[in-house]
């Protein structure tokens, strides 16, 4: 909303000085949002001038310009000299004159200038350059726009250019504050001042213009159009300009002059936020009937579009069917233009659901349609379409018509109990009741006051009141949100973080110190990302960007253009790490219908609620380039397997768990570069290499290592107790074991036969080589082992080592065909 | 030479062997020198040796004191080898630990930096502020259903917010599945399973189908905080935004309010913060929404607003990192770069 302040001055009193900051600050106080302040930018002197003489001067580059003599007036230097390149003008034009030392908008400072052989002492000003419009088809001339002033007058006060507008955010649930009438009360409140109420006029009437209310499908049962008031103007002159003042404040406000009558209905629609729209009375045929759109039903509106209507949009029509889409744009054929005499001005009230929806659906979001859908005051109608009516008479030199209607109501308030005290008892501030009875005033409520409770009645502008909370709400912005003071409450002793909570900060802890660095990574994938690791993806319906309209089903494809765009920038290692959520479609997912929120619903309610998409806690590794660097002394060292495995396990480890590995494939993974990573018998986890193929079209180096663990099954299963054992202050004992296996026995599987057959006797175990070649046979290798055996309670001998070794080895021969290598 | 009372001469070889000995011992440079010398003069085959070894030919009434001389020529020169072999020792320590000298300007770097997000971090600092006045932290759902995220936020069914324009459906859309707009479906959750009183913060991401640029992003975080008790008033809102403003900003920060309209609070407040340490000078910056749980909410979590009232908050945790690091643009926290993240390591 944007508030011309000369307008606003005439609501309430304004300070002279610094009046754009003032009103600024005043209306934050009171709960609008400051925004920017227009107009402003002109510095004078700007006069009004008249053209004496114009001499034409052909140039050499083909363009004319003419050297004109200009008088300013006496107190501004009678008759200057000024070069100017515009034809549109005669001699004997009223002009705007810059002269120099003044300035336009954008900082362009006027100055005396030597050009085409003259000295240009100032310059005459087109409307665009003035900040005016957008018309730069030549200079401004003030007759034939039916602007007043005499020669050497100011024009920066004639064409409203002194003035100022402050612009706010008005937030939904105010309505009325979309109007100088609506802004004016909340300066006066906030400011302790009189409030000159512009609809506070007599109101006249018309009759006999047929107008009928017919609304057969209420939208959640509200009526479309509560009430509608038409009031007939007749033999309007269509020609007349519309006067500066009102051009000006329209400017200020942010819209644009169209033709006087248009341009009155749009000033009272700023004075009072009454949507007003105008009907060419000429092109009507019959009376109006306000209803639902028929299914098939077309209406071609003021822009021109032609537009297929649904059956919930509320119309305007007359016999031959649509002239106008209620609340939100008129029609073509019914439209106020030039040869428009006689009018039909209506105001009417408009159910703001109905309104908003249709504004949505047509994506047609108008002046009239913001304000029926943050609501507009029904008792506001008759007096808005009155003032119209006196602007057309006055300024357009029409005859109000007896010619009208009224019909519809306007609804009772419901008045609302409020405890006497409540506004303080709730905020905690000392506001005093007579403060809160004044603030209640003020707003335009009506308080009865009793010993417990008062019943305060808001005014009709005020639909969003309901509550006494709603009350105190007003109560507390009116007198001060500053008068509430800080108080700690004191919450009863907490648990601190949950387990699952803390463990999952000392997993990324603990992967950021070991190196990888955490990033968060929007969930927004492409199908064939979501589909990546086999999950059954979760589709949004209005995506931001239709290729990535699918939600992540693990960490993992997202990474990759993260690290995508890293190495885009430069980097060539990297090391990163994610902690999210990720989406899992469910069968059945959602709920074909919304419980009521009036009360708390039952608990089958409340459970297929929870129907919702699986979003577990994934943490995801990716590593790409030299894990180490070439450096003095040192080789390069790039990332494998073995690294996304170690960050695994280091999450497990911090988790107090131990994974288990089994060589496995994925899809997307390097078939002979895949684990499994298991708890158990649950797989928790993969970690490995990216297939090439898949590496190659996120456009990253050949070798991808990479993990990703669902992190919530392992805090969820992260270790509680231990059977925790003295340690064992004796002596160990430590032997080699190698054996010889074929090729395609895993280690592990050896290792885990060796462990299982040495015993209790076996502390660790640890290969420490995989030979192949010369003394063994084809599709053989040898596998070294370093075993540490220790007793509990005695220091062991070579033989009982010995002994426990070969039992191990005699599991692993029985196993995996193992052989003791001589 | 012999003399009457060493009719053999052993004492002057003794002496002749021992002053050898002393010199090999002080000439030898290295441990090797060293015991080559030992070998040579007191080895077996030395002089001393040898000397020894003919005692057994020394008729026996002198033979207690050849033993004693060439005893004592023995020790002397086994004394002389401990000494020289301990300076030789220090000697070829410093030598060692001389070639063992390295670079520390260019030593090998075998682990990258790594680093915590600052947006996590954030998150966590904030959290704790809370979890140490008894407060607890609360998890929901991120994709959530649209009653959680509106209807029983009081949000009206024809709320704009509610339109495709705002909010992230999933499809179809008519399974009322909604990426979440705001953490405040966590308030329901928890009035719905918690005891009362009831005081949580739960932080977490949002969504909303904004473009991004440097001050909007489609995914960001928040951190929502609920309090509902008996008695609660908006005082004890301004207190423990104050409470954590001073633990964030400082001693001197503060909370000022401004009224402002949301549909899950009444009243309804723009929550500014006094930041003294801001660069370029203290001053007022935006951070939140906050007000008094609306009624409404209360009820459709089943909580009695006659008995009960509450107050929440809400404030994004990439607009308190972008002021309390002047960053002025937020999409480098979401896009990833680590050079970004870096920057703060495991500290925020």
């Amino acid at each position: 909303m944007r508030i011309p302040l000369s307008w606003l001055g005439e609501l309430v009193e304004l300070p002279k000085d610094d009046t754009a900051d003032w009103l600024h600050a005043t209306l934050v106080r009171v709960g609008f949002e400051e925004e920017a302040v227009h107009g402003g930018e002109l510095r004078g002197p700007i006069v009004v001038g008249r053209v004496r003489s114009i001499e034409e001067e052909p140039q050499k580059n083909g363009k004319t310009i003419r050297w004109c003599q200009v008088d300013v007036g006496e107190e501004h230097g009678g008759v200057r000299g000024i070069v100017c390149g515009a034809l549109n003008f005669v001699e004997g034009d009223r002009v705007v004159v810059t002269l120099p030392g003044s300035a336009l908008p954008g900082g362009f400072e006027i100055a005396a200038r030597k050009t085409y052989g003259h000295v240009s002492d100032g310059m005459i000003a087109s409307e665009r350059e003035l900040g005016l419009g957008d018309d730069h088809d030549g200079i401004m001339r003030l007759d034939p726009l039916g602007i007043a002033g005499e020669i050497g007058d100011d024009a920066l006060a004639i064409l409203g250019l002194d003035d100022q507008a402050v612009e706010i955010n008005v937030t939904p649930d105010r309505g009325y504050a979309l109007s100088l009438r609506g802004i004016a009360r909340e300066v006066a409140s906030a400011t302790s001042q009189a409030f000159r109420d512009p609809a506070a006029i007599d109101t006249g009437t018309g009759s006999g213009f047929p107008v009928e209310l017919r609304d057969e499908a209420p939208i959640r049962g509200r009526a479309g159009c509560s009430r509608f008031v038409a009031r007939v103007v007749r033999g309007i002159d269509p020609a007349r300009p519309t006067p500066a003042w009102m051009v000006s404040r329209l400017r200020l406000a942010g819209i644009r002059s169209i033709s006087l009558p248009v341009d009155i209905t749009n000033a009272v629609m700023l004075e009072l936020g009454q949507p007003i729209h105008g009907y060419d009375l000429g092109k009507l045929r019959g009376g109006i009937v306000v209803r639902r759109a028929a299914a098939g039903e077309r209406l071609t509106t003021l822009d021109g579009a032609d537009r297929a209507l649904s059956t919930e949009d509320l119309l305007i029509t007359d016999d031959r069917g649509a002239i106008g889409l209620a609340g939100v744009m008129g029609g073509a054929e019914t439209e106020m233009d030039a040869s428009t005499t006689d009018v039909l001005i209506e105001a009417a009230t408009f159910d703001g659901v109905s309104i908003g929806r249709t504004a949505r659906r047509h994506k047609l979001f108008s002046e009239a349609s913001k304000r029926y859908e943050r609501g507009v005051d029904p008792a506001v109608a008759a007096a808005a379409a009155e003032r119209v009516a006196q602007l057309l008479a006055e300024l357009a030199g029409g005859t109000i018509d007896e010619l009208g209607a009224d019909i519809g109501d306007v609804p009772e308030m419901a008045p609302i109990a409020i405890p006497v005290g409540y506004w303080s008892s709730y905020t905690g501030a000392d506001y005093t009741a007579e403060e809160a009875r004044d603030a209640l005033e003020r707003i335009g409520a009506e308080v009865a006051e009793a010993a417990d409770a008062w019943t305060v009645t808001p005014p009709t502008w005020r639909r969003d009141l309901v509550d006494r909370e709603g009350l105190v709400e007003e109560v507390a912005r009116i007198v001060g949100f500053d008068r509430i003071p800080s108080v700690l409450p004191v919450a009863p002793p907490g648990r601190g973080y949950t387990r699952q909570q803390r463990l999952r900060r000392r997993v990324a802890d603990a992967l950021a110190s070991s190196g990888l660095t955490e990033v968060l990574v929007a969930p927004f994938v492409s199908e064939p990302q979501a589909r990546l690791t086999g999950a059954e993806p979760v589709r949004l319906e209005n995506p931001l960007d239709g290729e990535r309209a699918w939600l992540r089903t693990a960490l993992l494809p997202g990474m990759l253009d993260t690290a995508h765009r890293n190495l885009g920038r430069g980097l060539t290692d990297l090391a990163l790490f994610e902690l999210g959520r990720v989406f899992h479609a469910v069968d059945g997912q959602g709920t074909e219908s919304l419980p009521g929120a009036a009360t708390r619903p039952d608990d089958a309610a409340l459970a297929e609620l929870d129907r919702l998409p699986a979003q577990p806690d994934h943490a995801a590794v990716l590593l790409v380039g030299e894990r180490v660097r070439k450096q003095p002394g040192v080789a390069a060292e790039r990332y494998g397997i073995a690294d996304a495995v170690e960050a695994a396990e280091r999450i497990a480890r911090t988790l107090g768990l131990e994974l288990e590995l089994r060589q496995a494939e994925r899809p997307w993974l390097h078939p002979g570069r895949t684990a499994e990573l298991l708890l158990g018998e649950t797989v928790v986890g993969v970690a490995g290499e990216l297939l090439p193929s898949v590496a190659a079209a996120a456009d990253l180096p050949r070798v991808v290592a990479v993990a990703e663990l669902d992190l919530g099954l392992l805090v969820a299963r992260a270790r509680v107790s231990l059977d925790t054992q003295r340690i064992a202050p004796v002596p160990a004992a430590t032997q080699d074991l190698s054996v010889v296996v074929a090729v395609g026995v895993p280690a592990g599987d050896v290792r885990r036969a060796v462990r299982d057959g040495a015993g209790a006797l076996l502390e660790h175990i640890a290969l420490v080589d995989d030979y192949r070649g010369a003394g063994l046979g084809e599709g053989e290798k040898s596998l070294t082992f370093a075993l540490r055996f220790r007793a509990d309670d005695r220091t062991l001998t070579a033989a009982e080592a010995s002994a426990a070794k070969l039992a191990g080895l005699a599991v692993a021969s029985e196993r995996h065909g193992a052989r003791l290598r001589e | 030479m012999p003399t009457p009372d060493d009719p053999a001469g052993l004492g002057a070889r003794v002496d002749a062997a021992v002053t050898a000995a002393l010199a090999a011992i002080d000439a030898a440079s290295t441990t090797a020198d060293l015991q080559a010398a030992k070998t040579a003069h007191n080895g077996q085959g030395s002089e001393l040796a040898s000397l020894n070894a003919g005692l057994r030919d020394i008729p026996p009434a002198d033979r207690k004191a050849a033993g004693q001389t060439i005893g004592a020529g023995r020790a002397q020169v086994a004394d002389a080898i401990a000494a020289r072999q301990a300076e030789l020792a220090l000697v070829e320590e410093a030598a060692q630990l001389e070639a063992e000298r390295v670079d520390v300007t260019a030593l090998p770097r075998i682990r990258a930096r790594g680093g915590r997000h600052p947006l996590t971090m954030l998150m966590d600092e904030m959290s704790d502020v809370f979890v140490a006045m008894g407060w607890e932290v609360a998890e929901g759902p991120e994709l959530e259903h649209e009653w959680y995220n509106f209807d029983a936020l009081n949000v009206d069914p024809d709320h704009p917010a509610r339109s495709e324009s705002d909010t992230f459906y999933v499809a179809p859309a008519d399974r009322h599945m909604v990426l979440r707009t705001q953490t405040s479906p966590v308030q329901v959750r928890s009035l719905l399973t918690r005891e009362l009183p009831t005081y949580i913060v739960a932080p977490g991401r949002v969504y909303r189908t904004d473009d991004i640029d440097a001050t909007h992003l489609p995914v960001f975080t928040q951190l929502e905080g609920l309090a509902v008790d008996r008695g609660i008033t908006m005082a004890n809102l301004r207190g423990t935004l104050e409470h954590l403003a001073r633990a964030m900003f400082g001693e001197e920060a503060k909370i000022r309010l401004r009224p402002n309209y949301f549909p899950f609070t009444e009243p309804s407040a723009e929550m500014d913060v006094w930041h003294p340490g801001m660069r370029g000078g203290a001053r007022w910056v935006e951070w939140g929404g906050c007000g008094m749980v609306n009624p409404n909410v209360l009820r459709a979590a089943g909580v009695d607003p006659e008995v009960y009232s509450g107050f929440a908050f809400g404030m994004g945790i990439e607009r308190t990192l972008q002021f309390r690091y002047l960053l002025d643009d937020m999409r480098d926290m979401i896009e990833g770069d680590v050079r970004f993240t870096e920057q703060f390591g495991m500290v925020i």
